[in-house]
């Protein structure tokens, strides 16, 4: 399904290569197939247990498929299992040889050694070859009925298995009815277990073409069934028991009186020490009593203790599962673990993910009675030294302080944070400090008091900096030094290089110079001078605007740019209620722990760029290279993203890309930032986030006639096809069109040794190719092979074109393989795209 | 259910690997490893734990005796076998090594214990123990002792780490102790175990008993927030008698989990001090008293303190006649770090350090500084109180008295003083 086809893994220098050690075991193979001698079985033991060394090592051992059979006529039950478990791995690819096995499997299966019947049937149903199914039902059959329950669970997991090689076959020999009657009459637990996994996994792929098997899906949920289950839980392992609180999950109970009967029984699953067993019941619980309010309410008291207990008994791994299904229901009910704070502080030596989760925690149960202890709490996380989580923590309080109706106390400690002096501290807490403002105007006199200390110079983040020429521009009246401090930071604005900075910098001046014209006046013309010699198209066109609207007329432009605001009530949420419903009905399961649903990691195309990137991680070795593979992706991420919801900006973004509720209030606020982030990491190596915004702002500038100093323009293309110099493709779409393309050019060119010696550093073949518009979209690999994945579009028209292109630096070859939607066109694009690499390297 | 297991090594190639249901494509161990090797150190999300792991690494360590990357290796055959039982077709069978015994033949190679770090909670039992056969606990449990026959014994650890936060002025914010009550045992023909705890012990904010009317820290009742217990474990006569009956599976298990957020006298009373001396200069003062009983020793001691980013130099004063403490202040991360091989109950021991610092500091030193944080192994002391008061092995006859070891241990888990 993958582009670059997985071939071979290239082995480590730790491995041996294969080819003569196999040829090697082979004939060592040989000669003791035959022999009789005493001691013959553990020199077997040790050839095989090379084979099979090499085999886990992923080294093709297949070839030895004949002696492996040969040498495994052997009473030695070690010898078997390494031989089953051999020809389990390569049935499959050899289905002429399997058949040989299929002999002294059959002849196992009647062994007197129970353990040697369960065996052979295992490996029997094991070799997945779909010609040999004949041979299996005779065997099965038997088995289910054999008076050994080691030999019954393994026929009954051996159903299953026969049903995936062949569904007719398993169905026409009756096969899921003998195991409903097993399930409901054997007396053995895990016979019972496996057939209820077996009936649910071939009933419920049966549903959809036969009326009889959907029915009988549904009967796994009637009332005799579940209470049958329910009555011998006790008696079942403790992942069977998991499997039947799954299934009673799903039951829905006709009664009230039924919901309390369950719940009675299962009551003391709630104190197993296997946290599987604790979680898969608190899930039956919370389906059961969703529609009961108070009882719902009632659960959730109940499970808090196990929850909590289970957080803290084992390693940080298994405690962040459960403490991810501990947040989920915090989330949904604050105010049943607001009492329940002190679970949430933060030890110091946690792994800062639990940290984290415990933030969010905090913030969520924070309330009237709790919230002085809390903030004052995370007000200790803020002097951490673990950065990130003092981060984390001051926004928290940020966050706990917008939630608030009694700010008083938390506003002070946030102005303390501006007094701390530590960069970080400063500039998070300035950024809460202007949210805050948006929504407690009435705080603006202690605010502004403290903030018009703060010198500029000592903020150096975008997003605070912006933040702090938000509350410049908007309480320029009161702040003394306002327009001065503006002024000062647009005399440097060649330096700042955010450009929502320099966003909001225009604006900040313009608020400024309607409420102190006279002071402002100056400042504003540099400013929008600036402003419309600026690189980036979204401040040059602000500018612009601004520019106009004042030639306009004064008074619209201060309605325009200043109107009186109103508080702001209430923060967009970052993840939608749908969402998190999603989440809660897949409770007990990996959607809790990534706080995504399902279908957001497991569908194609939710996934689609972080799948790109393992199948073309194959191909790049070190950490160096896959540094050129992420940027190209975040790329294409963000720019989906754009299009998207807030909440997934949010997964995506990373870091830099901190949430929308942070972002400073301008009207695109979020957009721009995060295409403006987004291009800083598509540049990573060199600053030209500049000229990488020219280049795309090219076609509008020269519509206006501005005549600003071109960046390096692209090298004029061949006329015969002209190609989008902004074409945009997701990884998705890509692999998507690479799978159903056709190949309609595949060459070999040589590479100049120019081009060759240039190599040693891909990014800049990535940006040579750029200028010709053909875009890479993913990269990867070390010398002395190298492979990259190109795009290109039409200039008119959305025909793509995509390719592949290995360049092996020793040899100074390329090898391309050239898709196109447009067959016709391949040609030409591949002349083009030929005449682009030759000029690689060239000064 | 689950369609693949593979242990992968440090370098990422297969130690193991088992595909059960052959409908994952090729090179999913290698894209495992790279999403693991490569995942963002900005603790956005883990790789997917789960429960499951857990139990089989438990089970193949209970036939190696050691889990680690060397015995994995020299075993993978014994491993292909154990997970081909514990899982069929990506349902899970059994992870009970009991059951599993009947059905595995290879034999365990035992690697060399004493060369390496074992893993797992036994480790902590490996500094501490004179008193403990080094060996037992990370014997395999099928493997056969040199001797040709297997020696009866039992192993009941309680083990009992602390979380305690405190204030600036020495009164406890939050405090939390984890325990957990560790079996193995290797007694033949699996006899029923009768373990009783306090008489006084209750469960629960309600379990409190009817005669504790005072505050629960006076009284001597032990009181545990919550605990679950392994399904081996019958609780008929729990409420009457505080007995736990069960009957041992073979292998290392874990009886029972127990929370308490109860008050209880902490170990250890860390006293910190910063005095301002001159413009660039500070000294710290660091006392640590132990507040236990003289008997008992507490070892392998850590103190670290964080400070502040711009301090260029220390040096160390210790109280004179100190021996076998170490001092150190690194440079890279800002911290010092104080070790201390043993202290012996109801004593006191001070560091004092002075500090240059590069830049004048600003304002307090105390903000930029702390807090005090501490790591500590005692052995045989439980901060809980929480005892097991016998062991009964029911077992007719006259001559069979296995060995009994019932050990504790408590450690730090995290166990802060702020400044």
């Amino acid at each position: 399904m993958a582009p670059p086809a997985q071939s071979q893994r290239s082995p480590s220098p730790s491995q041996p290569s294969g080819k003569g050690e196999v040829s090697d075991l082979k004939s060592q193979l040989r000669q003791l197939a035959g022999s009789r001698a005493p001691g013959i079985d553990d020199s077997k033991r040790e050839l095989f247990k090379k084979v099979i060394s090499y085999m886990t090592v992923g080294i093709d051992v297949s070839s030895l498929f004949g002696e492996m059979v040969m040498c495994s006529a052997t009473s030695d039950i070690v010898l078997k299992k390494m031989c089953y478990l051999y020809v389990g791995n390569y049935a499959k690819v050899n289905p002429d040889l399997a058949l040989l096995t299929i002999n002294f499997l059959q002849r196992d299966c009647k062994d007197e050694d129970p353990m040697i019947r369960g065996l052979a049937l295992r490996s029997l149903c094991s070799l997945r070859v779909a010609n040999l199914v004949e041979y299996l039902v005779g065997p099965l059959g038997s088995g289910l009925k054999d008076n050994n329950n080691y030999v019954r669970t393994v026929a009954v997991m051996g159903v299953l298995k026969l049903y995936h090689i062949s569904a007719s076959t398993c169905v026409d020999a009756d096969f899921p009815a003998m195991l409903k009657h097993s399930m409901l009459n054997d007396s053995d637990a895990q016979v019972v277990a496996n057939c209820l996994s077996a009936l649910q996994e071939i009933w419920s792929s049966e549903a959809s073409s036969s009326e009889e098997a959907s029915r009988e899906r549904e009967a796994l949920l009637s009332k005799p069934v579940v209470y049958y289950f329910l009555n011998r839980i006790k008696e079942f392992s403790e992942w069977a028991q998991c499997l039947v609180l799954e299934l009673v999950g799903k039951y829905v109970p006709l009664e009230t009186s039924e919901i309390f009967d369950i719940m009675n029984l299962l009551e003391d699953r709630l104190q197993h020490a296997n946290g599987a067993v604790v979680l898969a019941t608190i899930k039956v619980f919370l389906q059961l009593t969703l529609s009961m309010t108070d009882v719902h309410q009632q659960v959730y008291e109940r499970i808090k203790a196990p929850l909590l207990t289970l957080v803290s008994s084992g390693s940080p791994e298994q405690s962040y599962a459960v403490l991810s299904h501990l947040h989920l229901l915090v989330m949904r009910a604050p105010y049943i673990f607001s009492s329940d704070y002190k679970h949430f502080y933060c030890q110091y030596n946690e792994p800062s993910y639990v940290k984290k989760l415990k933030l969010e925690m905090l913030t969520a149960v924070a309330n009237e009675s709790n919230t002085y202890e809390i903030v004052t709490e995370l007000c200790e996380y803020a002097a951490n030294v673990d950065i990130p989580i003092a981060r984390e923590s001051i926004r928290a309080v940020g966050k706990i302080a917008l939630q608030q109706y009694d700010v008083n106390a938390i506003v002070d400690r946030l102005l303390q944070f501006l007094e701390m002096e530590k960069d970080y501290v400063t500039a998070e807490a300035l950024v809460l400090v202007k949210d805050l403002l948006r929504k407690y105007p009435q705080w603006s006199q202690d605010c502004i008091a403290v903030v018009g200390n703060i010198s500029s110079k000592n903020v150096q983040e975008p997003k605070a900096k912006a933040a702090l020429i938000w509350m410049l521009g908007e309480y320029s009246q009161d702040m003394h030094d306002a327009p001065y401090i503006l002024e000062s930071l647009i005399d440097n604005w060649e330096e700042e290089h955010s450009a929502e900075v320099r966003l909001h910098l225009l604006t900040a001046v313009m608020k400024c110079f309607f409420k102190r014209p006279p002071e402002t006046q100056k400042a504003l013309g540099a400013a929008l001078a600036a402003g419309l010699a600026d690189f980036h198209q979204d401040v040059h066109d602000r500018a612009l605007f601004y520019y106009r609207l004042l030639q306009y007329n004064v008074s619209v432009a201060q309605r325009v740019v200043d109107p009186p605001k109103q508080a702001v009530s209430v923060f967009a949420d970052t993840q939608s209620s749908e969402i998190k419903d999603r989440i809660f009905d897949e409770f007990n399961s990996l959607s809790v722990v990534y706080q995504k649903p399902s279908y957001m990691f497991t569908d194609k195309e939710h996934r689609g760029p972080f799948e790109f990137s393992d199948e073309l991680g194959n191909l790049s070795i070190g950490a160096e290279s896959t540094d050129t593979v992420v940027p190209a992706q975040r790329v294409e991420a963000n720019d989906k993203d754009l299009l998207l919801s807030v909440s997934e900006k949010e997964e995506s973004g990373g870091p830099s890309n901190n949430g929308s509720a942070y972002s400073a209030p301008s009207y695109d606020g979020s957009s721009v930032s995060a295409a403006a982030s987004s291009q800083m990491l598509s540049e990573l190596a060199i600053s030209t986030v500049t000229g990488h915004a020219s280049q795309s702002s090219l076609a509008i500038d020269d519509l206006l006639g501005l005549g600003l100093p071109v960046a390096p323009a692209p090298a004029p293309s061949p006329p015969l096809l002209k190609l989008n110099s902004k074409a945009v493709l997701d990884p998705g779409t890509f692999q998507q069109k690479w799978r159903q393309l056709p190949i309609s050019s595949s060459q070999e060119y040589s590479v100049s040794p120019r081009g060759v010696a240039a190599l040693t550093a891909p990014q800049t073949l990535l940006r040579h190719m750029q200028g010709h518009s053909i875009h890479c979209i993913a990269s990867g690999g070390q010398s002395p092979n190298y492979k990259f994945f190109f795009f290109a579009q039409k200039a008119e028209e959305s025909s793509t074109f995509l390719v592949e292109c290995i360049i092996n630096t020793s040899s100074a070859k390329a090898q391309i393989k050239i898709k196109a939607d447009d067959q016709s066109a391949s040609e030409a694009f591949s002349t083009l795209f030929q005449s682009a690499l030759s000029e690689f390297g060239l000064p | 259910m689950i369609s693949q297991f593979f242990v992968l090594s440090q370098r990422g190639d297969n130690i193991v690997f088992r595909d059960y249901r052959g409908e994952v494509q090729k090179g999913s161990a290698e894209i495992f490893f790279r999403k693991v090797k490569f995942w963002k150190e900005d603790g956005q999300e883990e790789a997917p734990p789960v429960f499951l792991l857990q139990r089989i690494a438990r089970v193949i360590k209970d036939y190696l005796g050691i889990l680690n990357e060397d015995s994995l290796r020299k075993n993978f055959v014994l491993v292909y076998e154990l997970l081909d039982e514990v899982i069929d077709f990506g349902y899970v069978q059994t992870t009970s090594t009991e059951m599993l015994k009947s059905y595995v033949f290879n034999e365990p190679i035992v690697i060399d214990a004493a060369r390496l770090q074992s893993l797992g909670p036994a480790s902590i039992f490996m500094q501490g123990g004179k008193r403990m056969p080094g060996t037992a606990v990370t014997k395999s449990v099928v493997a056969t002792e040199p001797g040709g026959r297997t020696r009866e014994e039992i192993f009941v650890d309680i083990i009992e780490k602390i979380s305690i936060t405190f204030s600036s002025s020495g009164y406890i914010l939050t405090s939390e102790i984890d325990g957990t009550i560790q079996m193995k045992s290797y007694l033949t023909g699996n006899p029923e175990i009768r373990v009783a705890l306090n008489d006084d012990l209750g469960i629960g904010k309600d379990g409190r008993p009817t005669y504790d009317y005072r505050s629960s820290s006076g009284s001597g009742a032990v009181i545990l927030d919550d605990c679950n217990f392994h399904e081996s474990v019958h609780l008929d006569s729990f409420d009457t008698d505080k007995t736990l009956s069960l009957v041992p599976p073979d292998g290392e298990f874990t009886v029972m989990n127990y929370r308490m957020t109860q008050e209880f006298t902490p170990p250890f009373r860390i006293n910190t001090l910063i005095e301002e001396a001159g413009a660039l200069k500070a000294e710290v003062i660091i006392k640590v008293r132990a507040e236990f009983s003289s008997s008992i020793t507490a070892n392998t001691i850590m103190v670290l303190m964080p400070l502040p980013k711009y301090t260029s130099r220390a040096s160390f004063e210790l109280e004179p006649g100190a021996v076998g403490q170490t001092m150190d202040f690194k440079e890279a991360n800002k911290r010092l770090e104080w070790g201390l091989k043993k202290i012996v109950g109801g004593s006191e021991h001070t560091l004092r350090a002075k500090l240059t610092f590069s830049q004048e500091s600003h304002g307090n030193i105390t903000k930029e500084s702390g807090p005090v944080s501490m790591t500590f192994t005692i052995p045989m002391y439980n901060a809980s109180r929480l005892q097991v008061k016998y062991l009964q092995i029911a077992k007719k006859s006259g001559t069979y008295n296995p060995y009994r070891w019932v050990r504790y241990v408590t450690q730090a888990n995290s166990y802060v003083a702020r400044i």
